[in-house]
């Protein structure tokens, strides 16, 4: 990225990849709603502007393959070719193409000409009378039906008294304004007269109506189209971005007379004081009625609220910066976070009252930097899940199954390290639901479900963890077949009573697949060990649910982030240990005769319930004596209350996780270390893995 | 070693016990005092732990242990050379707890000889080869192969 030509390329590459992917889309979209003219102009405002933006920084051969795309979809936005599912494919196609001569063009796999040629051919027979369009050219077509600015207009609606009885209601007129945009709806009440004299037939109140809107002068007219001749409409724009800028506020001629030296300020004030705002004046003197001023005055404040709102919508653009960029930063962030750590601490030695209030000070400083950092680095994850449904429409048609995918929560917001990395596995869960559990359409019929299957993704927040789950209405796991596999692959022993949850869990181990035969999407085997070994990697777990014949529900229970989290700081012997927060419940003390008297079990009775612990200093075989009065940390793992056990408490600890490295990548029970305050080290305990130690080795002393 | 141009290398030495030991100086980033090191549970005993390098968490091997030879008590010589080694086609910085470190010294690639396949207790796979330096041999460490991961992860699947 060394010379300026470069630059360009490699901004026209982002553009690029932006635009193809919301190509892609809302071409799916457009699938769904092919008389939608608004996706239409969608694809091809994005062909449009690839094609020009490729022509100028020397992608010909993009641009010319573009063009052709173009010039087909400026004859579906003028009526003249259908949508039609042929043209979505076609299209999709080019689509795929463009990003293959896009990394072409940045050193990757040439693109394949062949099928570039045959795509445009297809593109070119879709063009009726292909010689008569040849002169004019997309060069010539008409501009498009750009959307207008939001302008402000005002609407003043007095309908006439005997509307009533021409049965309209004035009300949905009102309502049907309100669909157009921004509404604020002021009654006019002044012509209701008292109630002796009160026709209930008759309609006294009029309205004004300050609406902001993107559509025109014409469509708001519309509204009114039919009672225009009985009723006084009139509409005026009374705000346009073109014109805001307008110097038409110029000084108030007291301000003008001070700066002159004419009067003095305070002169100015008193006069002002005695003054009357000008409505109160005009309300007193009987000349407007109140409520006609209280109308203006609303007109007043919309449009400043607007005029301000446009400012800072101007001001609150984006700023592109690669992704390295932000990870140095929230590195130093890390850092920081250790070096406030070690200051609060040495603060707290030295008791001195100045020390300690700068050392507050910076807490609550990088607190808030912190926070701040890794907002920069959340995403919503719908950027991911719109990638999933090119690969459902894609697999479904390949499958000769009719799937739909459905999702909700997409603005939910992860780390961008955490949404990089839950692509794959993702992908390996869709196949799988597409695959092996959505049935064919025939055997829906068969059993009375829908012909359409269906994938729901969903993501949602859930504490310090996001919770995104996958369901499908297929076919569900079949228990019998898992346990029978397992059997045969040597994972269970052929007595072993298992319940339904670990039967489910059995998938996800290496070399473990139930589909009858192989296919090219999946069975195999290969992939749901990964999604685990994925998951695991990014500190999650996965959780599923299944009926057979119903469907399954896949549940990925991630971290929000990666970098830092809130961790509980506990000592065990010499060394000092950190729990994830997110997890923990409560702390309760262990006595030694707490652990007499549930004669040698690991269980302990907190306020009548039963809670089974773990005793990390056996579990890691930690030398040194056990302490007379030990605490339990009560952590809720998988909807279970599980205690762990360690000599004492120390609290609540801003906890940056460094990665062990490969050296102890194959170190049980641990996700990470951090460093403390004095500089040593501690290790960050998995828990979910601790469990799954333990459960382990009960298994093996009882076997 | 086929010593058809004459290069010189610099190397640094450290001591386990009696013997003496070089690694090539491009491998070593610096060289620490003892300082406390986080034992990381249900790991080989000759895998001391972590510590904190400047922000980074460094895992710190015990070379007497790993050699098979006794623990020594920690002396004021004790030190833990930082080295970058290669693992997995990944270059990671790992940290030696060696009794004590000597010199640098320079040796031409004629100097060394092959290993010996007999009559040492260290795997020849481990060495580079022998050099001399008056009249002392010193053992020249093919340092990746030593920390070679397949190796670590060996044996941390023993210990546990």
């Amino acid at each position: 990225m060394s010379t300026p030509d470069d630059m360009h390329k490699q901004a026209f590459r982002e553009e690029a990849s932006e635009l193809l992917s919301e190509l892609e889309n809302s071409l799916l979209e457009l699938e769904e709603n092919p008389e939608n003219e608004d996706l239409i102009g969608r694809v091809f405002r994005a062909m449009h502007t690839i094609k020009g933006s490729g022509a100028m920084f020397g992608f010909d051969e993009i641009s010319h393959f573009t063009h052709n795309v173009e010039t087909v979809f400026d004859l579906v936005r003028s009526g003249e070719i259908p949508v039609t599912k042929d043209l979505i494919d076609l299209t999709l196609k080019a689509r795929d193409q463009i990003t293959t001569m896009m990394e072409a063009e940045m050193g990757g796999d040439p693109p394949d000409r062949e099928l570039g040629e045959k795509i445009i051919a297809g593109f070119v027979a879709l063009i009726p009378s292909n010689e008569s369009k040849a002169q004019s050219g997309p060069a010539e077509k008409k501009p498009e039906p750009e959307k207008l600015e939001p302008r402000t207009y005002r609407v003043r609606f007095v309908p006439n008294r005997d509307i009533f009885k021409s049965g309209t209601n004035p009300v949905y007129l009102l309502d049907e304004l309100k669909e157009l945009g921004d509404c604020k709806v002021l009654a006019s009440l002044k012509d209701i007269p008292v109630l002796s004299q009160f026709d209930p037939e008759a309609c006294y109140t009029g309205w004004d109506v300050i609406i902001t809107t993107d559509k025109d002068i014409n469509d708001i007219k519309d509204v009114f189209i039919f009672v225009e001749d009985s009723c006084e409409v009139s509409v005026k724009v009374i705000d346009d971005p073109v014109l805001m800028e307008s110097p038409s506020k110029y000084k108030k001629i007291g301000e003008i007379l001070v700066e002159r030296g004419d009067i003095k300020p305070e002169t100015l004030q008193t006069v002002l004081e005695e003054q009357k705002p000008i409505g109160e004046m005009l309300v007193s003197k009987g000349l407007v009625t109140k409520d006609r001023v209280e109308s203006a005055l609303e007109e007043q404040k919309t449009v400043k609220e607007i005029r301000s709102k446009r400012q800072t919508d101007d001001s609150a653009s984006t700023v592109r910066v690669p992704a390295e960029r932000l990870d140095k930063l929230v590195n130093l962030v890390g850092e920081l976070v250790i070096v406030q750590a070690r200051l609060s601490q040495t603060s707290s030695v030295k008791n001195e009252p100045i020390l300690s209030s700068i050392a507050e000070e910076i807490e609550h400083l990088t607190r808030e930097l912190q926070d701040s950092t890794l907002s920069i680095r959340m995403l919503p994850i719908g950027s991911t899940f719109s990638r999933f449904k090119r690969l459902v429409r894609d697999l479904s048609a390949e499958l000769g199954k009719d799937i739909e995918m459905t999702t909700d929560g997409a603005d939910t917001e992860l780390d961008k390290t955490v949404i990089d990395k839950l692509n794959d596995p993702m992908v390996h869960l869709i196949r799988n639901s597409i695959d092996h559990g959505i049935e064919p359409p025939d055997v829906r019929k068969a059993v009375g479900k829908p012909d359409k299957g269906t994938v729901h993704l969903s993501a949602a927040h859930s504490g310090a963890n996001v919770l995104i789950t996958i369901k499908d209405d297929g076919a569900g796991l079949n228990p019998r077949s898992i346990k029978l596999k397992a059997i045969e692959r040597g994972l269970i022993s052929p007595d072993a009573d298992l319940p339904e949850k670990e039967l489910f869990g059995l998938i996800f181990q290496a070399g473990f697949s139930t589909a009858e035969k192989v296919t090219s999407v999946s069975g195999r085997g290969v992939g749901m060990d990964v999604v685990r070994k994925c998951i695991d990697s990014l500190q999650g777990s996965i959780d599923i649910n299944s009926k057979e014949g119903e469907g399954t529900i896949i549940t990925l229970k991630l971290p929000l982030t990666l970098a830092i989290i809130e961790g509980l700081l506990v000592n065990i012997g010499d060394e000092s240990y950190v729990l994830p927060l997110s997890a923990v419940e409560e702390c309760v003390e262990l006595s030694k005769k707490e652990v007499d008297a549930a004669h040698g079990r690991h269980i302990i009775n907190i306020r009548g319930e039963i809670v089974p612990y773990i005793r990390l200093r056996d579990l890691f075989r930690i030398k040194g004596e056990r302490k007379a009065l030990e605490q339990i940390v009560i952590a809720r793992i998988n909807g279970e209350r599980i205690g762990f056990v360690v000599d004492s408490v120390i609290g609540q600890h801003q906890t940056v996780i460094k990665n062990l490295g490969v050296v102890y990548r194959k170190a049980k029970g641990l996700s990470g270390a951090t460093i403390l305050g004095d500089g040593s080290v501690a290790l960050i305990l998995d828990i979910q893995q601790i469990v799954d130690m333990a459960r382990d080795k009960e298994v093996t002393t009882v076997a | 070693m086929a010593a058809t141009t004459s290069e010189t290398r610099q190397y640094l030495t450290f001591t386990l016990g009696e013997e003496l030991f070089a690694v090539e100086i491009t491998k070593v980033r610096e060289v620490l005092d003892y300082t406390k090191i986080t034992k990381v549970p249900q790991t080989p005993e000759f895998m001391l732990g972590v510590i904190n390098l400047r922000g980074n968490v460094v895992p710190v091997v015990d070379m007497r242990l790993k050699f098979g030879l006794s623990q020594n008590d920690r002396t004021v010589n004790t030190c833990i050379v930082i080295m970058e080694i290669s693992m997995e086609n990944e270059m990671t910085v790992l940290g030696a707890l060696v009794d004590a470190v000597q010199e640098v010294f320079e040796l031409e690639s004629g100097q060394i000889e092959p290993p010996p396949k007999i009559g040492t207790w260290l795997k020849t796979e481990f060495m580079l080869g022998m050099g001399k330096r008056d009249d002392q041999f010193i053992i020249i460490l093919d340092i990746d192969k030593v920390f070679s991961y397949t190796e670590l992860a060996a044996i941390a699947a023993i210990g546990s």
